[in-house]
């Protein structure tokens, strides 16, 4: 034995682990030099194995075995899904490219949705508008000084155009129907005057019969706070004028 | 044949080169040759069946880990497992991180265990060596090997001079040496 003798105690001790602090150090920095020594602590710690090998007691239970086994199994599981990772990255990229496929169609979807609101906004709009107009013309019918005005043909040859106003002052509201009205030339439409009682008759309106003749106009704009002393009707330009063309082909009173 | 029945008859090297090729089947041959062995330490430094078997599973899995940390040519399996499961084991009892790796166990015994039939006859012989031996140096050898006392420990214990510690360790690993080289 070619050990060092004043290392041999301390080798047996630290093949055991029993040898700490300054000791242990010294000798591991021998052993990091000698080769025969490093030997001579292989055979210590096969004389140190020899004393664990006679150790003995119950077996181990035999679960302990399914854990191992299992535990190895979930390894080698990981192991060889290794390469799956690579699916489970595209898997990735596809979940990503299907959330912008449906983010698309969200966006689609709430475009459409965004244009349907505007559309049901527009509609309600409209009726709102409408039910303003139905508002104002009941307003009118109703109203205190709501005043009939008879309209009736001029020459008494003309078959039996008729036409009813009724206007309000305060609310500022007309509401005119007619029938019986005869066709127009082209080019030509009826047009509705309000004659004040001072002053030259206002523009109230533009309209051509339907094919029966009649003629319904409502709340056409007027000017405010006007005191109607009648309704008169010429044939103008489609377009209307500013002053009425003769002859007055209608023409009524209030009352 | 099953790969179970043919791993039936490998010996540890070859046992442990299938289980560097992932054989599971290798793996549970050496379970079920050197388990009782690795518990057996275990239980005998921590004394708690719980942590033994803990130690049982960190043992092996970090054989399967790492199967090259053992290299057949310098010894046998079963002190190597030994080995180790008795340094982890102090390592717990002692409630230090693990001083050794496994891949640093070295561990080289003389008589050839491989079959259980020759390890039976060698630790018979340990064991018949350790009954005739005077119980202060089987207790000093007990109380740094399983206990894990250092032997300023087992002096202040015992109430022995520091040397003599040192020389009953020595001695008395000497003559389990003699024991197994007279096999």
């Amino acid at each position: 034995m070619s050990v060092h003798e004043q290392f041999a105690e301390d080798l047996a001790l630290y093949a055991l682990g029993a040898l700490e602090g300054g000791e242990r150090a010294s000798i591991e920095k021998h052993l990091e030099e000698c080769a025969s020594c490093r030997r001579e602590l292989e055979q210590l710690s096969g004389d140190a194995a020899l004393l664990a090998l006679t150790t003995s007691g119950p077996r181990p239970p035999a679960r302990a075995k399914s854990r191992l086994m299992d535990a190895i199994a979930s390894e080698s599981k990981l192991q060889t899904a290794r390469p799956r990772l690579q699916w489970w990255t595209a898997l990735g990229w596809l979940t990503a490219a299907v959330m912008v496929v449906f983010a698309i169609g969200f966006w689609r979807q709430n475009k459409h949705l965004s244009s349907t609101v505007g559309q049901l906004s527009g509609m309600l709009e409209r009726q709102r508008a409408d039910y303003e107009k139905v508002r104002r013309v009941a307003d009118v019918l109703n109203a205190r000084d709501a005043t009939p005005y008879l309209v009736l043909p001029v020459s008494v040859k003309t078959l039996p155009p008729s036409g009813k106003a009724i206007y309000s002052r305060e609310r500022n509201g007309l509401v005119f129907v007619a029938s019986n009205l005869g066709p127009l030339p082209s080019g030509k439409a009826y047009e509705l005057w309000l004659v004040p009682k001072q002053g030259a008759p206002i523009p109230a309106g533009v309209f051509k019969p339907d094919v029966h003749g009649g003629a319904v106009m409502l709340n056409p704009p007027l000017p405010v706070g006007v005191e109607a002393k009648a309704f008169a009707i010429t044939i103008e330009p489609e377009q209307g004028s500013t002053t009425p063309t003769p002859p007055i082909i209608m023409m009524g009173a209030g009352g | 044949m099953s790969t179970a029945a043919k791993n039936l008859g490998l010996n540890d090297g070859a046992l442990v080169s299938a289980v560097r090729s992932g054989n599971q089947d290798a793996m549970a041959q050496l379970y079920d040759r050197y388990s009782s062995v690795v518990y057996a330490v275990a239980l005998r430094v921590l004394t708690d069946a719980a942590a033994a078997e803990d130690v049982l599973q960190e043992i092996f899995m970090q054989l399967w880990r790492n199967p090259g940390s053992f290299d057949a040519s310098r010894g046998n399996l079963a002190p190597w497992l030994a080995v180790i499961a008795r340094n982890r084991a102090v390592d717990l009892l002692r409630k230090r991180k693990p001083q050794t790796e496994i891949t640093e166990a070295v561990v080289s015994v003389e008589p050839d265990m491989a079959s259980e039939a020759d390890r039976g006859r060698t630790v018979e012989k340990v064991r018949a060596v350790l009954k005739e031996m005077p119980a202060s140096q089987r207790s000093a050898l007990e109380m740094a090997y399983f206990e894990g006392y250092s032997h300023s420990e087992i002096a202040e214990k015992t109430k022995e001079p520091l040397g003599t510690i040192k020389t009953r360790i020595r001695a008395g690993l000497m003559l389990l040496r003699k024991a197994v080289e007279a096999t």
